[in-house]
């Protein structure tokens, strides 16, 4: 593979790659809102959200 | 009001549906031609941009849209419009949220099926010993109705409603339903993509042999991303990269509406919009341009790749190429390639179902299970066409004006509904509300003055699209005074069959003129039921109106 070729894969897939896991990981550590919330599986879950 | 009651289980689950929902077989097999076609690694620039420029923005309109309807109680687009806007006529407008959702799992399904069909292939050892034409024409005698590659009569046939009555089921059972296969979907779609797109990238030169010696993965992965800078100047580029960009998302078709109707106002749609699509686009191109066209061109070569490249590689290529890893291999590829295939349909297919099954929930008091069946049974309707007529060009009429028009006019209409009649300051507000990131104010300007010139572009782009997708020279002719040569794909020569005709005129063998018109006539048919589906929804929309009015639930903003 040329050198060209292989800046620019690793470039673009690595700025997906890490905006993709940066959003989800703010999905995994945000609390979720006070109930009644949109989602039936968190109604134990502490800490909320003021 | 509504008597739905039915909400996510979980947030995680919510995105995952709503990644499956846009993840397509169109991220493994038309992203990867389209950058291979349109400059390599420079197509990237214009892909992102317009990811940026349109794609975000129409996850925020849509996202919004539909937890704002859901407010209300609507959960499909005639009636999410309708709460946004005052004029009465504006919900006719959300036709599009039902009619593109069946048309297009009509001829969805039957790629479903397709995919558990090679599933089963794969594990039979059906493709052992096959050259690649055998391995092609395999696919040519399936999707021969009355031929049967299994003993099974009317296989393909089975095999459509076997795989309709799956999404039936699944949609049965609600959104619990959707969420369950997502969850466990996905992960399996990715860890499949993650295991090939490593044999993609590492084969290098292993796969050449004595009937293509120069093949070579890298060669493969070095046309993908070199970047050809002087494309990025063509027009051309620019238009598949946002045409991309708007399939990929599975915006404009009344999916993202309905699932964010059944989030509630204090919930955050901001930060899940944006997780969900970058989620896509990990899945489109990371993974997707690393299986593909690095597998094939490890073994055919890249010259094969330039000619050949397209969607049919997925059915008629690659099961011959995972056979130069041996039986067993050759299996265990197979059923992840196919079943990575099969989960990118099914996710998408369920969320077409959803609108659809909710909007009898909403308008008629309907329950999950006979809204679902009824789904089917037009479903059926519509898509036994496409398998029986379908090397008559009955799939492709579907797939042009479901699947590609219908949705670039629906987006570019919701878009000025949102950004003008609905108005930013409201929307913004609404995007806004509960959000657990913050979106730049640069935003509020792109949603209300770029994105929707760009899918006006888009849209007068397949209205006239030119002859050979040649933009520039089209337009270095029409300033030249030569007019606009229009391309047999514009919509203008689409609605004359202008294609077709020519082919007609131009046809010599009384044989293949004989063809020509039975494919004509079989185009006009598909026509006239997609006329009769639009009709029908439409009247089912006006009567669900005449019903509000007579029970005092006509909405008022």
């Amino acid at each position: 593979m040329n050198t060209t070729a292989l800046i620019t894969m690793i470039l673009a897939q690595g700025v997906v790659t890490a905006a993709a896991a940066y959003f989800f990981y703010r999905v995994l550590v945000t609390p979720p809102k006070q109930e009644p919330d949109s989602y039936t599986e968190n109604d134990d879950t502490t800490p909320r959200q003021e | 009001m509504t008597k739905t009651k039915e909400s996510w289980g979980s947030r995680i689950g919510l995105i995952l549906a709503m990644a499956g929902n846009a993840v397509g077989l169109g991220n493994f097999l038309r992203f990867p031609v389209q950058a291979v076609q349109n400059g390599g690694g420079a197509f990237i620039i214009p892909y992102l941009v317009c990811f940026l420029l349109m794609g975000i923005p129409l996850l925020f309109i849509e996202w919004s849209s539909g937890r704002y309807g859901g407010r209300f109680g609507n959960h499909s687009t005639p009636y999410i419009l309708d709460t946004m806007t005052k004029g009465r006529i504006l919900k006719y407008i959300g036709v599009f949220g039902i009619f593109t959702n069946i048309a297009v799992a009509a001829y969805y399904a039957y790629i479903e099926s397709w995919t558990m069909s090679y599933v089963l292939h794969s594990v039979k050892g059906t493709f052992v010993g096959m050259d690649q034409s055998d391995v092609a024409n395999f696919f040519l005698s399936y999707t021969d109705v009355l031929h049967s590659t299994t003993g099974i009569p009317y296989e393909a046939v089975i095999f459509y409603i076997i795989c309709l009555s799956i999404n039936v089921y699944v949609l049965s059972k609600g959104l619990g339903g959707v969420e369950k296969v997502a969850k466990i979907g996905m992960p399996l779609l990715i860890l499949f993509g993650v295991v090939l797109a490593v044999r993609g990238l590492t084969l290098g030169t292993s796969g050449a042999s004595e009937t293509f010696p120069d093949a070579n993965a890298w060669d493969g992965l070095n046309f993908l991303w070199t970047p050809q800078y002087e494309s990025i100047m063509d027009l051309k580029v620019w238009m598949a990269a946002a045409g991309q960009i708007f399939f990929t998302l599975s915006v404009g078709m009344g999916t993202v509406h309905c699932y964010a109707a059944y989030v509630k106002s204090k919930d955050d749609i901001a930060l899940n919009s944006v997780s969900a699509g970058f989620m896509n686009e990990f899945i489109e191109v990371v993974i997707g341009s690393s299986i593909v066209i690095p597998i094939a061109a490890g073994y055919l070569g890249m010259e094969w790749v330039m000619e050949n490249a397209g969607f049919g590689m997925a059915f008629q290529t690659m099961p011959y190429l995972f056979q130069q890893w041996g039986p067993l291999f050759a299996a265990i590829a197979g059923v992840m390639w196919f079943g990575l295939l099969f989960f990118s349909g099914i996710t998408s297919s369920l969320a077409m179902g959803t609108p659809c099954v909710s909007f009898m929930q909403d308008e008629f008091g309907w329950n999950r299970k006979k809204g679902a069946w009824a789904f089917g049974l037009v479903t059926l309707i519509m898509g036994l066409p496409t398998v029986f007529f379908f090397r008559e060009g009955v799939f492709d009429e579907y797939d042009y004006w479901a699947g590609t028009v219908s949705l670039v006019v629906f987006a570019m209409m919701e878009t000025i509904l949102f950004s003008w009649v609905f108005g930013l300051k409201k929307g913004w507000r609404e995007i806004n509300m509960g959000a657990d990131i913050k979106i730049p104010g640069i935003y509020k300007y792109i949603i209300k003055f770029v994105t929707p010139v760009i899918l006006i572009v888009v849209f007068l782009g397949t209205v006239f699209a030119p002859k050979g997708n040649d933009w520039s020279g089209n337009i270095r002719s029409l300033f030249s005074g030569n007019g606009w040569p229009l391309d047999n794909l514009s919509i203008i020569n689409k609605i004359t069959n202008s294609g077709l005709r020519q082919q007609i005129a131009n046809a010599t063998d009384p044989v293949e003129i004989q063809r020509l018109q039975e494919n004509l006539s079989a185009v006009n048919m598909a026509r006239g039921f997609l006329l009769v589906l639009l009709i029908f929804i439409l009247v089912l929309i006006y009567v669900s109106y005449k019903k509000r009015v007579r029970e005092g639930r006509v909405t008022t903003t």
